[in-house]
């Protein structure tokens, strides 16, 4: 049993529930033991820091200050938020830059008995967990019902990979470790072009328009790679792809289908957990196809099939001049 | 040693108000004419300037009408002017090296604002001198012979030009050039800025030359191994890899070229664009005009089959037993004019090099746009065979970028003008320049900016952000092409502009090896890998050490002008040191008492320079005068003591700090503490 | 500190605009080493809908043209991933700067439209009042306020989060309430007293 620190973030049991569902259900055959931080509170996301610094930071330290107390056998906190794992990795990082913010957050922190050591956690997003800790071979070896001839585009969000305080991340803008995850899985995994581009954040309350652009960007592109599932690991992420896809298409008066599913739903399922137990139908873009897809080996309607040959069709073939020679891209390398 | 016989003048420099601004330079005057007579000054003086002709006169007249034998400055530092008052005490028939020149300028006055405290610390620096000078002995420097002969590592445009020069002054060059053909990146250029000339015609007659000298001798496909000696008497090691293709028989037919079956992608010469043979030469003009059989990727060394070459060669000038040759060869100096490589743009994933099929670095298109290149001229895709009708020239790739390099690289908004040029010229093609600035600050440089202007080639200021293929849904209908999103700043708007090819002007770096080089030859890189020139204002072709020179892209990013200046100047120094037969080298040195010395051999490994010698056969260490820099490491590390340094002995340096530990910090004469 | 502009006048006050954006933002975020590339204007996912774009608005800061930059959309149309920050060749730290400026112009009463700012603070107090964010009364609250008109649209969705039991009714409390509240209060007299 590995055991972690865990901050699951104030949209784990409520938007992102299907999230917090298959998290759990997957840690037990990954032997992951998540400690969650007793009494944490909220981040404040991107809406505390938009008021003030100090006490934005602050308002972090404080889970940062409790989870140090906690630490019992282990220095690692998870979020499996992304946003939540930036605000703590960046709160840590500034606290060990800036002696000045440090000593204020301290003295902040000291109004209630706490205190937080900079540098004293090392904050990670679960993904970076699963891939580093657990590792891929373990991953595989409990695969019982493998995703073959789901077709999935990676999709990781802008905060895991940027701006990557703790060097874990060895490309901010194309990471291929998704991907990697998601073929030991057995899917076929489409050469999705926005893997870490923004889904707009809060954006969906601030500038409805900004935000249904940025959510339609994400869902074309994955269209036409002819991907059944978008497959992420940030709760907002989901979130405004999912719950805003019906909106986004009144606004552009289009009929985009695209699921997105939480990557610990897809472990689940292929470790032989049953839906339910990993959130499956919560989603409102419905996912019933994915799983038709690979429970059943139904036909694939004539519109995916098209576009799914249209996107093999789009790699280009070598002939002609000669492509420069790339590193080979392989499994494992962070 | 002292004698007590010394007669000391002191010299307190005002340098107008640098020094006299914090330091009362008439009292310390005073005081070490007082309180510094007992230790042998005579006479104590201060100046508004020591280093104007009218200072050094002063120092002149002194040892001619007081018989001064020993001289103290306290100026500036010794790097400025240690030589000008040298040369004074020279001219007045002293030797220089009973001069001391202490530094109450950048040790005293530009540190310190505490005046008091400072004219004290002043007395303190003078006093150490004059203790110190007094342990001073008369030093003549070494003279060493100058070997006639010159070493130029690297062929391309710097070294081809520094060996023609010294050859052509009746010298004998040894040109050792790594690859199969001399020429380096130029024979790769279509055109050159901002004449357009084509790079190969001005090029190779110039390697012809080189190839035909009867005082060059080419060592291609070779690499220097070994480095030992110092200026005028370097002895280095040449190994001729193994073209297994003997030289003295091959005729240059290319008749193995033709025959041999095995291509392989071009990495070097076609930067990959292309294809050669495995029996090959680089390209049709190759200086010397005979092949390489690229052992690697050979059928006949990786299975014992075919033979096609030597089966064809009328000559029979195969030879698969081929080994590697060393040479040796005795040199006086030596020129690194070892190049650059260009930064591999595979880094910049947001640009797509290797995942966009159409995005092309700038030597790729160099090899295009050559009308002997693998397109025969023809601007076209990936495909080989669509025109573009839109091209992009991105700026900066990797260089002024604190992610991947800092500096500039000096060439590429001129190389990325020609390219725009040359696609207007070769295609009906829309040309875009995404730039940050148009650096054009050479001869004709801007004039060729307004030419492009007047061309129509499309500037866009903005740093380009990402080129892709990611379509975004009002894009459809440019299906196939390529998008630069970058922000127009002079607009002051985001544009995603779509294409059909980008060329990025990649920023050039060193070599990969370079700080191997370095190390071989005993000289410093930066820590960007760029060769380090002793002073870059004033000797920007000569390291900091003697006999080592460099010219062209290994010190930095240039043109083609500017490398060829240099290797001018290199050769200019280097036929000077040669036709003066021999050189004089600071005696500073550092000696080993053979008698103290244990063979121990700690300090053998501790010399920067090299400069240590163990004789095996008496176990005792010596040092080279002639590569010894006077570190004094080596003598810091002796743990008998049995090193001292000429110019630094221990007798010089204790007393030194004897003088400076003569008054207090308040400038009180200091208790004598007991033993 | 107001900066003064007229038809013949400059703008006055500039260095000390600039100083006072990078006093505020944690570490060192070296705006003043903007060359004005545009790579982050260029990366921005959202520039479209910006007043203008983010290096032109740094051009603005370092102009002193605080009046302007303050009425700007651009802090409140970033989006924060970072495209910038990790491909700006000067390695400014943009993101943290646009955070600040958010904050200065929504407590200097700056802002160009509430609608951010308004759920910046709605999210805010609900951290104050139960130590974690309540979604439910976030969104009811703001889109009241300013999204009247799309309520009806998103009927389906708010159903649809209702029925699959994304929704939490009832805002969950956590024990250190109280604590959280010193904390907060004491970091807000240390910024004052910065």
């Amino acid at each position: 049993m590995s055991r972690f620190l865990y901050y699951p973030g104030c949209s784990m049991d409520s938007s992102a529930r299907a999230y917090g569902d298959s998290i759990e259900e997957v840690c037990r055959p990954l032997e992951i033991d998540l400690q969650e931080i007793d009494d944490w509170n909220c981040c404040g996301a991107s809406e505390y820091m938009a008021l003030s610094q100090t006490r934005a930071f602050a308002l972090i330290s404080r889970n940062l200050a409790l989870a140090e107390r906690q630490k019992n056998g282990t220095d690692t906190l998870i979020a499996p938020c992304s946003l939540c794992y930036l605000n703590l990795a960046k709160t840590d990082h500034y606290m060990q830059e800036d002696p000045r913010l440090s000593k204020k957050l301290n003295m902040a922190l000291d109004a209630d008995g706490l205190s937080y050591t900079p540098g004293a956690l090392a904050v990670r997003h679960l993904l970076d967990i699963v891939l580093d800790e657990v590792g891929l071979e373990k991953v595989r070896s409990h695969v019982v019902k493998p995703l073959t001839g789901l077709r999935l585009a990676p999709y990781l969000g802008c905060l895991v990979t940027r701006p990557d305080y703790g060097h874990r991340w060895r490309s901010r803008e194309h990471p291929k470790e998704l991907d990697h995850l998601l073929a030991a899985l057995g899917a076929e995994v489409v050469d999705f072009p926005l893997r870490t581009e923004c889904c707009g954040g809060h954006m969906t309350q601030i500038s409805p328009g900004t935000g249904f652009e940025l959510i339609r960007r994400l869902v074309d592109a994955a269209a036409r790679q002819g991907a059944d599932a978008l497959v992420t690991l940030c709760p907002m992420c989901q979130m405004n792809v999912d719950a805003y896809q019906a909106e986004m298409n009144r606004h552009y008066k289009s009929s985009y289908h695209m699921p997105i599913l939480f990557f610990t739903q897809l472990m689940g399922i292929a470790f032989g957990s049953p839906p339910d137990m990993l959130g499956f139908g919560t989603e409102l873009v419905s996912a019933s196809g994915v799983l038709a897809k690979i429970g059943v080996k139904q036909p694939e309607t004539p519109e995916a099939e098209a576009a799914g040959a249209a996107a093999r069709k789009h790699r280009p073939k070598q002939t002609g001049l000669p492509m420069p020679v790339m590193p080979a891209d392989e499994e494992g390398q962070r | 040693m002292s004698t007590g016989q010394e007669r000391i003048g002191v010299y307190i420099c005002h340098c107008g108000s640098n020094i006299a601004g914090i330091v009362d330079v008439a009292e310390v005057s005073r005081w070490a004419g007082e309180a510094l007579a007992s230790q042998g000054v005579v006479i104590s003086r201060d100046d508004k300037f020591m280093c104007a002709s009218s200072g050094q006169e002063l120092i002149e007249k002194d040892i001619a009408e007081l018989g001064l034998n020993r001289v103290v400055v306290a100026a500036c530092s010794p790097h400025m002017h240690e030589k000008t008052f040298r040369g004074a005490c020279a001219r007045a028939g002293l030797n220089p090296y009973l001069c001391e020149l202490v530094s109450i300028r950048e040790h005293v006055s530009w540190v310190h604002t505490d005046k008091a405290a400072a004219t004290a610390k002043a007395k303190a620096v003078v006093a150490g001198g004059v203790f110190r000078v007094k342990e001073h002995a008369p030093l003549e420097p070494l003279r060493v012979p100058i070997h006639p002969a010159t070493l130029v590592v690297g062929g391309g445009i710097a070294g081809i030009s520094t060996a023609l020069e010294i050859a052509d002054a009746g010298f004998p060059v040894h040109l050792v050039e790594r690859q199969p053909s001399i020429g380096g990146h130029m024979a790769q250029f279509d055109k050159t800025f901002p004449t357009l000339d084509c790079s190969a015609c001005i090029l190779t007659p110039k390697m012809v030359e080189a190839g035909t000298h009867k005082n060059i001798t080419l060592h291609t496909w070779s690499e220097v191994t070994d480095v030992k000696g110092y200026v005028g008497n370097f002895t280095v090691t040449i190994k001729e890899k193994a073209r297994y293709i003997i030289y003295d028989l091959c005729t240059g037919c290319g008749i193995c070229q033709e025959k041999c079956p095995a291509k392989v992608q071009d990495l070097e010469f076609e930067a990959g664009l292309g294809y050669r043979k495995v029996a090959y030469m680089p390209f049709p003009q190759a200086v010397p005009k005979v092949p390489v059989i690229d052992r690697d990727n050979c059928t006949y060394f990786s299975k014992g089959t075919c033979k096609a070459c030597e089966k064809f060669c009328p000559t029979n000038a195969i030879d698969f037993t081929q080994e590697d040759k060393e040479v040796v060869v005795e040199v006086g100096n030596i020129v690194l004019a070892t190049g650059f490589e260009l930064f591999d743009a595979r880094r910049i994933e947001q640009y797509g090099y290797g995942r966009l099929p159409n995005v092309f670095t700038s030597l790729e298109f160099e090899r295009m746009s050559n009308a002997a290149g693998p397109t025969s001229g023809h601007i076209v895709l990936r495909d080989g065979v669509t025109e573009p009708k839109a091209v992009g020239i991105v700026h900066c790739v990797g260089s002024r970028d604190r992610n991947y390099n800092n500096y500039c690289s000096a060439i590429c908004c001129m190389q990325s003008l020609k390219f725009a040029h040359l696609v207007k010229e070769h295609t009906d093609a829309t040309v875009y320049n995404f730039y940050i600035d148009i650096r054009a600050a050479g001869k004709a440089f801007d004039e060729f900016y307004q030419r492009v202007l007047e061309e129509g080639t499309v500037f866009v200021r903005g740093r380009v952000a990402e080129v892709t293929d990611a379509l975004r849904p009002d894009e459809a209908d440019q299906a196939g092409r390529i998008i630069v999103q970058v922000e127009d700043t002079l607009a002051g708007q985001q544009r995603r502009i779509p294409l059909d090819m980008v060329i990025l002007s990649a920023g050039l770096e060193p070599p990969a090896d370079a700080k191997e080089t370095g190390r071989l030859f005993g000289i410093s890189c930066s820590s960007d890998g760029w060769v380090i020139e002793r002073h870059p204002k004033l000797d920007p072709v000569a390291t900091m050490t003697d006999g080592v020179f460099a010219a062209g892209c290994a010190l930095g990013p240039r043109d083609i002008p500017s490398s060829v200046t240099n290797g001018a100047a290199a050769a200019a120094r280097i036929l000077g040191r040669i036709q003066q037969k021999e050189m004089a080298l600071e005696p500073v040195r550092a000696t080993v008492d053979e008698a103290r010395c244990s063979g121990c051999r700690i300090c053998n490994d501790l010399c920067p320079y090299n400069a240590i010698i163990f004789h095996e056969d008496r176990m005792v260490t010596e040092v080279n005068p002639a590569l010894c820099q006077g570190c004094g490491t080596c003598v810091a590390a002796c743990p008998a003591g049995a090193i001292s340094g000429t110019g630094f002995s221990d007798a010089q340096i204790l007393s030194q700090i004897e003088g400076l530990l003569m008054l207090t910090a308040s400038g009180e004469p200091r208790k004598a503490v007991p033993a | 500190m107001t900066a003064t502009q007229t038809i013949s006048g400059t703008t006055r006050g500039h260095r000390n605009f600039m100083a006072e954006v990078a006093s505020l933002t944690a570490g060192d975020s070296r705006l003043e080493m903007c060359i004005q590339c545009g790579t982050c204007g260029g990366s921005c996912p959202s520039a479209a809908d910006m007043d203008h774009t983010p290096r032109m608005l740094f051009a603005m800061v370092r102009a002193g043209m605080k009046e302007q930059v303050l009425r700007s959309n651009t802090p409140f149309m970033c989006v924060s991933c970072y495209f910038c920050a990790v491909r700006c060749p000067q390695e400014i730290h943009i993101p943290d700067v646009m955070y600040v400026l958010k904050a200065m112009a929504t407590n200097e009463g700056r802002v160009p439209d509430r609608t951010a700012p308004d759920f910046s603070r709605t999210f805010v107090n609900n951290i104050h009042r139960y130590g974690r964010s309540f979604e439910v009364g976030l969104v009811l609250r703001h889109y009241l306020r300013h999204y009247l008109t799309r309520l009806p649209g998103m009927a389906p969705m708010g159903i649809g989060m209702v029925t699959k039991g994304r929704i939490g009714f009832r805002p969950h409390q956590i024990k250190g309430r109280d604590g959280l509240r010193k904390i907060l209060v004491r970091a807000a007299e240390l910024e004052a007293e910065a």
